[in-house]
């Protein structure tokens, strides 16, 4: 496939849909789906076909628009009006309206700003392409960048557009993707590795999964971009196996485009092979980590191992490793499509682009979210999130996982980039985002996700293993109403111990919620023990345990 | 190409090759530091974190038992904060076991103990955690008894690289983490086992002993380890 025969593909498919007077994306991604979004399709379709509408009407599968619990969602193209909750019944009055106002009853004004305040990059196509079709993303420009790259760009100058647009790891740490790139391209070996990182295993995350799912030709892009640039030929996605619909269309995907010779051997005419495979991850959090995704994909037991080495050096069987997270990667072949220019056009200073969100707790408009980076938290949660239920008030937003921190309302106003999250004691994290309102118990919540990391802890190094076990049995006396202040001594002994003794990331990272929800939520720490109460109620302290204690 | 270096360890002077690590440098300079899942003759992991070490210039402490020297580095084996984080290590492993000094086979023999002592721990802060675990004594010659294990995994390693067998592995995460036989079969039952007793004689506890041992009488004795890994480097290149 050359540049031309991309660019007929483009025009056919675009030809195509121009028939149609109205197409219909019905979304399938994973919440509408759960809402039987396929049974709206079937419906949809049936009507058209009933009317006899089929030449000038396609019914087609979409990607998800963010706000799953309003699911199914209808998109109608082109007035691009969007419709929720839509069901099965509902198909002959969405058919019969086409031509007419959009349906009062089947759209919801209140959810507009959430749709309004976000900046869509590497989700711009949301609801708009089947992501089982190659052809749709081809006609949305897809593919043009790995041919750009590889006919008129050096593998320098594909690495010097992605420093120069600051483009940073999605994946949690916020490492410069440009500097990594051109890590890999200096080592010299005769073969190298680009691994996409979609192990995304933070509780109640899912903007990998979302990605994987809706743009799985993005990623194979962006890493094919990749492996130019850094001279790699092989390339593993590495996918939870908790993923079957990502794994399906991903596997699509790769099929679709060896077919169309945008992998495999002499891609584009040229003489750049890559090779791309899936592996699947069994369903360890750890695994997420870069050297025990490397180890799990050879083969081994997944744990973590010292670094340095880095992967960039010795990663998959001894051979230099490009690895980044999916998100990363969904954001390079814009970049070199548009430019570096139009990306740092987007963010603050240091941190450039967007970021996807899964918003999820005490706020109205729980769902996925791209913003651009910069935004407020307050921002985030009142405009887009539409602010919290019940009349509630807000008490924290919780950023960055099982290794990241709690905010309190006197940090509503901070923007969201990677310097500003860690100096609130928290961090960017992977995208998981959690509001808290007054009946959230901080002592709680810490010991939730101490639970996670303990259950989680691969058990190599001690401090990760015995500690995050100690630290947990700590908390949960504390939320028993059994503990003394001897033990919140020892509980931050522990914390800071194991923050900077533990092997990996998820050892350093598990005494954070407790850090941080001790910085700003001591108080509530005390109530637990000195007064023996819970003061938003959650803990189930007894009586009888307040007048033994 | 390895390159010669020089650094610092201690405020001392010392030279390595660049793919020496700082233990291996430590050591050849009479500078101690304390290492546990470390056996010489066996790779290393990392992962018992005793042997932490700061240097300057980098926020994160390293273990030197696989970090390897630098120009320039400057390097220090002990500090206030390395020492409390050492005893809280050895805390750690005698909390979560089951160890029984006075009824084990090791007892005086036993590098966990002597680790307590080095560190200087008389007492232990943190709270036992009494696991359940399980004794295998179905082999004719050695006994596995989990609860003096430390998940060093010496004897994994030692079975993989030295023997080239492969019997013993882990299962589980976390602190369900624990070693286990082939598929998790008792260990009489093994067919990959060829009964060598490396495993035996690398366990840094007694955790892994000879049948008939009483209490005290089991000493260790991995020194052969080193030897045999330089025999066979010599045989390979001639
Ligand atoms: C315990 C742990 C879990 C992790 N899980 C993930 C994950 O699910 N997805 C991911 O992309 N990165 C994860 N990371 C970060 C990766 O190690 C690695 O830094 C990342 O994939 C690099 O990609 P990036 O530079 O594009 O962010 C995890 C790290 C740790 C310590
Ligand atoms: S920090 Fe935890 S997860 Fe990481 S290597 Fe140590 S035990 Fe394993
Ligand atoms: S001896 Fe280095 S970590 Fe155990």
């Amino acid at each position: 496939m050359n540049t031309e025969e991309l660019h007929q593909i483009a025009i056919d498919e675009q030809t195509r849909q121009r028939q149609y007077k109205h197409r219909l994306f019905v979304c399938m991604g994973t919440g509408c789906l759960a809402a039987h979004s396929d049974q709206v399709k079937q419906s949809l379709e049936a009507e058209v076909e009933r009317r006899e509408l089929k030449g000038q009407c396609q019914i087609a599968s979409g990607g998800c628009q963010g706000l799953c619990v309003a699911g199914p969602m209808v998109t109608v193209e082109p007035q691009g009006t969007l419709y929720q909750h839509v069901q099965p019944q509902d198909a002959a009055e969405v058919i019969e309206t086409l031509d007419q106002s959009p349906i009062e009853r089947l759209q919801d004004r209140t959810t507009e700003s959430f749709f309004q305040r976000q900046t869509k990059v590497v989700l711009n196509l949301a609801g708009r392409v089947d992501p089982e079709r190659i052809e749709d993303y081809i006609a949305a420009d897809g593919y043009s960048a790995l041919l750009k790259a590889l006919t008129e760009m050096t593998p320098a100058e594909v690495i010097e557009q992605i420093t120069a647009s600051g483009l940073r790891g999605r994946g949690g740490a916020g490492y410069p993707a440009g500097l990594k790139w051109s890590t890999v391209g200096k080592a010299r070996s005769e073969h190298k590795y680009v691994i996409c990182n979609g192990d995304e295993g933070d509780p109640g995350a899912f903007m990998d999964r979302s990605v994987m799912e809706d743009y799985p030709h993005r990623i194979i892009e962006g890493m094919a971009i990749a492996a130019y640039a850094v001279g790699a030929d092989n390339g593993y996605i590495y996918v939870r196996a908790e993923y079957p619909l990502a794994v399906k269309r991903l596997g699509l995907a790769i099929r679709q485009a060896q077919k169309h010779g945008l992998l495999g051997n002499n891609i584009g005419g040229t003489s750049f092979n890559f090779h791309l495979e899936i592996r699947m991850g069994a369903g360890a959090f750890v695994c997420g980590e870069e050297t025990a995704l490397i180890a799990s994909i050879e083969g081994g037991r997944g744990v973590p191992r010292p670094r340095p080495p880095y992967p960039a050096a010795s990663g998959v069987f001894g051979q230099p490793t490009l690895i980044n997270n999916v998100e990363t990667f969904a954001n390079v072949a814009q970049i070199i499509a548009r430019g570096s220019d139009w990306f740092t056009g987007i963010g603050t200073e240091k941190s450039k682009g967007t970021k996807i969100f899964a918003l999820t707790g005490k706020i109205n408009n729980s769902g996925l979210i791209e913003v651009p980076m910069g935004i407020t938290l307050r921002e985030i949660i009142y405009d887009i999130g539409g602010g919290i239920p019940n009349d509630r008030s807000f008490k924290a937003v919780q950023t960055g996982g099982p290794s990241g921190g709690c905010m309190p309302t006197e940090y509503l106003d901070i923007v969201v980039d990677y310097e500003s999250l860690q100096k609130a004691g928290s961090h960017m994290g992977s995208g998981g985002m959690i509001v808290m309102d007054e009946t959230s118990c901080m002592v709680d919540v810490a010991k939730y996700f101490m639970e996670f990391c303990m259950t989680e802890s691969c058990g190599k190094c001690v401090p990760c293993r015995v500690g995050t076990a100690q630290m947990y049995d700590l908390l949960n006396k504390i939320t028993h109403g059994e503990a003394t202040l001897d033990d919140l001594a020892m509980l931050e002994k522990l914390c800071g111990m194991v923050r900077a003794t533990s092997l990996c990331g998820l050892g350093q990272g598990a005494p954070i919620p407790v850090l941080s929800t001790l910085r700003y939520f001591r108080d509530e720490y005390l109530a637990h023990i000195v007064d023996k109460h819970c003061p938003a109620g959650v803990c189930n302290i007894t009586a009888a345990e307040r007048t033994t204690a | 190409m390895t390159n010669v270096v020089t650094l610092k360890i201690n405020d001392r002077d010392v030279s390595g090759r660049d793919d020496e690590t700082i233990l291996e440098i430590a050591r050849q300079n009479a500078i101690f530091i304390p290492t546990l899942c470390h056996l010489d003759g066996l790779g290393d992991i990392g992962a018992c974190r005793l042997c932490l070490v700061e240097i300057k210039g980098n926020n994160k402490l390293l273990p030197a038992c696989v970090v390897v020297v630098q120009e320039g580095m400057e390097i220090l084996t002990d500090s206030p904060r390395l020492a409390e984080y050492r005893q809280m290590i050895v805390q750690m492993l005698f909390a979560e076991g089951n160890h029984v000094c006075s009824v084990c086979v090791s007892n005086g023999h036993c590098e966990l103990q002597d680790m307590a002592h080095t560190v200087q721990i008389d007492h232990i802060d943190l709270a036992y955690q009494y696991p359940k675990r399980e004794v295998d004594a179905s082999h004719n010659l050695f006994s596995l008894d989990r609860n003096r294990c430390i998940l060093c995994t010496r004897c994994v390693r030692v079975c993989d690289e030295i023997e080239g067998v492969h019997t013993w592995d882990l299962m589980g995460r976390g602190i369900q983490s624990q070693v286990i036989i082939d598929m998790n079969q008792p260990w009489g039952t093994s067919d990959t086992c060829t009964s060598c007793g490396k495993c035996v004689q690398v366990c840094p506890t007694g955790a892994l002993f000879e049948k008939g041992k009483a209490v005290a009488e089991m000493t260790k004795n991995p020194a052969f380890l080193p030897y045999l890994v330089s025999m066979r480097e010599s045989k390979k290149s001639p």
